[in-house]
């Protein structure tokens, strides 16, 4: 649009530039600076080097421990999940009457997903005296301790996150709906079995999605808070206490700011290799048809 | 693949055995396909089924079945539920999260309306630089940055007030959605603009005449995610809301887990039904938009 100024489009774009200082970039490069201070909002931070990183590294065993159990939580969850939605949405994926209805059902957990509101039913349907404790009592089974037992506790929280399985489900159908048919009736024509062409055909076409959803879950598992907070509570014995808990406790009960700074970039750290790790692997197994712009 | 059978069997040769054992492999494999589809339906809706109606049993009844359905219907947890262990009713709480969703919702609709028409139709200085620095911050955890946000809002003096969730939205706080919008936008031909650039009008009269109205599709499902995703919010005002009173309808929630005796179950899981019925309300008005919006642009959730 010739006569305007270079500038006008500035204009638009200037609240998220105002934004983006003000809530992104100030508080990035503040919480990195903290992170090397002690900081509890009584008096001005005192810069101490790599105390709190060191500390964390030899000394904290909660960390140690919060650290295994993240670490544990997201690589159970964010493959299940996948290979879940993936297989539905294999499933679906074909004429079928009422896809609609399936891709609704599907859904709705996930649009209920991070709230509060779903962890809060998840307390009662594990609880001791719950739904899924009645269901198995009533199948002749003994009821289970889900929030007692440390190896069960951190299960409830990946079982809802799973449940939760259809946005990713949703982004694989999409994908596949919009693959290209006569792949499949030629392979179909020559005798190949399901499996193969699945495994062949469909697979490589959709790992564009397969890598976004994996990257995107993957960020999402490290950041889980409500399902701990509000399920299990962190516990038994700090057992699904993730590292967000951690962070939120360190900053907002004890309001040690530089400590929880560290936390915050060591997670950060984490997810920032993984997503590296990441896309400098995609080149060797993400398939791009054609040539893509943009 | 049925494309292929199709005109072969509307031939007048007989089907040959390749196509029999096609048909009948396919019939065998939507039996089940639906088999499947609907017990993992079920399993997924029953402990939604589950909440509604365990919300109209008695204590007494909750633990003695499986079942979903409730025996002798009861309105009594919604009454205890309601009147909370605090001062203040959950109409406070709903009133309290009404404050927060509808400025943010609004905020968020007009600054991401203006920024992703800055982005898709315009070229300017640092352009390419700060895109980058957006889809760079929808990989961003917020976990990072959150303790500079709330040093930052302590400053300004506003804990314990809406401010800090509502104002980061009217800054386009939300890149996700930026996003969704320049994308939409891409996709959407010039020219109407164009015209009406010729006829005299400006980029402002242009985008709010021309561009808003094609947008809003684009701009419904923004709505309509924003609206939920404040509804559900729990840390943002867990680390901000301090006095109940302010309490939105999540917060709200915890304190009643917190309160109520053990086996008080009802009362508790009606409140959890009615802080999901927004949601679900907004989902089943707009699920067209809902999915649509998650395909194209590719949701958290």
């Amino acid at each position: 649009m010739g006569g305007d100024s270079k500038f006008l489009g500035l204009w638009y774009v200037a609240p998220y530039a105002v934004g983006l200082l003000l809530f992104t970039a100030f508080p990035f490069v503040a919480s990195f600076y903290l992170s090397f201070t002690d900081y509890n909002l009584l008096s001005s931070p005192e810069w101490v080097g790599t105390d709190n990183y060191e500390k964390l590294f030899t000394r904290d065993r909660t960390f140690n421990k919060s650290l295994s159990v993240t670490l544990t939580y997201v690589f159970m969850t964010v493959p299940i999940k996948l290979t879940f939605a993936l297989f539905i949405a294999v499933v679906l994926n074909d004429k079928l009457r009422g896809i609609n209805l399936f891709r609704t059902a599907y859904y709705v957990p996930s649009i209920l997903g991070g709230s509060i509101a779903i962890a809060v039913l998840w307390r009662y349907i594990f609880a001791q005296a719950g739904l899924i404790n009645m269901i198995i009592t009533a199948f002749g089974g003994e009821p289970v301790n889900w929030f007692g037992d440390p190896d069960n506790a951190l299960v409830t929280i990946t079982i809802l996150r799973c449940w939760q399985f259809g946005s990713a489900m949703v982004i694989f159908l999409a994908a596949l709906q919009s693959m290209d048919k006569s792949l499949y009736e030629a392979a179909s024509i020559d005798g190949a079995r399901n499996w193969h062409i699945f495994r062949y055909i469909t697979l490589p076409l959709i790992t564009p999605v397969i890598f976004f959803n994996l990257i995107m879950q993957t960020v999402q598992a490290f950041q889980e808070f409500n399902g701990p907070y509000i399920i299990t509570e962190g516990g038994p014995l700090k057992n699904t206490y993730l590292l967000p808990l951690y962070i939120y406790d360190e900053a907002f009960k004890n309001f040690d700011m530089g400590y929880a700074s560290a936390i915050a970039w060591v997670l950060f750290t984490i997810i920032m290799v993984l997503t590296l790790i990441a896309f400098w692997s995609s080149k060797k197994w993400v398939y791009y048809a054609g040539d893509k712009r943009d | 693949m049925s494309d292929l059978i199709q005109p072969l069997s509307e031939s007048t040769e007989p089907p040959t055995a390749l196509q029999i054992k096609l048909q009948r492999r396919s019939r065998w494999n939507a039996v089940l396909r639906y088999t499947l589809l609907t017990v993992v339906g079920f399993v997924m809706i029953y402990p939604l089924l589950w909440l509604v109606g365990a919300s109209f049993k008695s204590n007494a009844e909750m633990f003695s079945s499986a079942w979903f359905w409730p025996k002798d219907a009861t309105v009594q947890g919604y009454i205890d539920g309601w009147k909370t262990s605090t001062p203040y009713t959950f109409a406070t709480f709903f009133f309290n999260s009404m404050q927060i969703v509808i400025p943010k919702v609004i905020g968020t609709a007009i600054s991401c309306t203006l920024v992703a028409y800055g982005f898709a139709r315009f070229e300017f200085p640092g352009k390419k630089i700060l895109f980058a620095i957006l889809i760079a911050t929808l990989l961003l955890p917020d976990v990072v940055t959150r303790i500079p946000q709330y040093l930052l809002f302590r400053e300004l003096g506003w804990l314990d007030t809406y401010l800090p969730l509502i104002a980061p939205a009217w800054l386009a706080g939300d890149a996700f959605f930026v996003f969704m919008m320049i994308q939409f936008l891409r996709a959407i031909p010039r020219e109407m603009e164009e015209a009406a650039r010729v006829d005299g009008a400006n980029t402002a009269q242009t985008l709010i005449f021309i561009v808003v109205p094609i947008l809003m599709p684009a701009l419904v499902s923004v709505c309509l995610f924003q609206f939920m995703w404040t509804m559900n919010d729990f840390l943002g005002p867990l680390i901000y809301i301090s006095t109940v009173e302010k309490y939105p309808v999540s917060l709200a929630l915890k304190l009643s887990i917190d309160a109520t005796e053990a086996f008080n179950w009802n009362s508790i899981l009606a409140m959890t039904v009615l802080a999901l019925t927004p949601s679900l309300v907004v989902f089943f008005i707009a699920q067209k938009s809902f999915i649509e919006g998650i395909s194209t642009g590719g949701v958290k959730g």
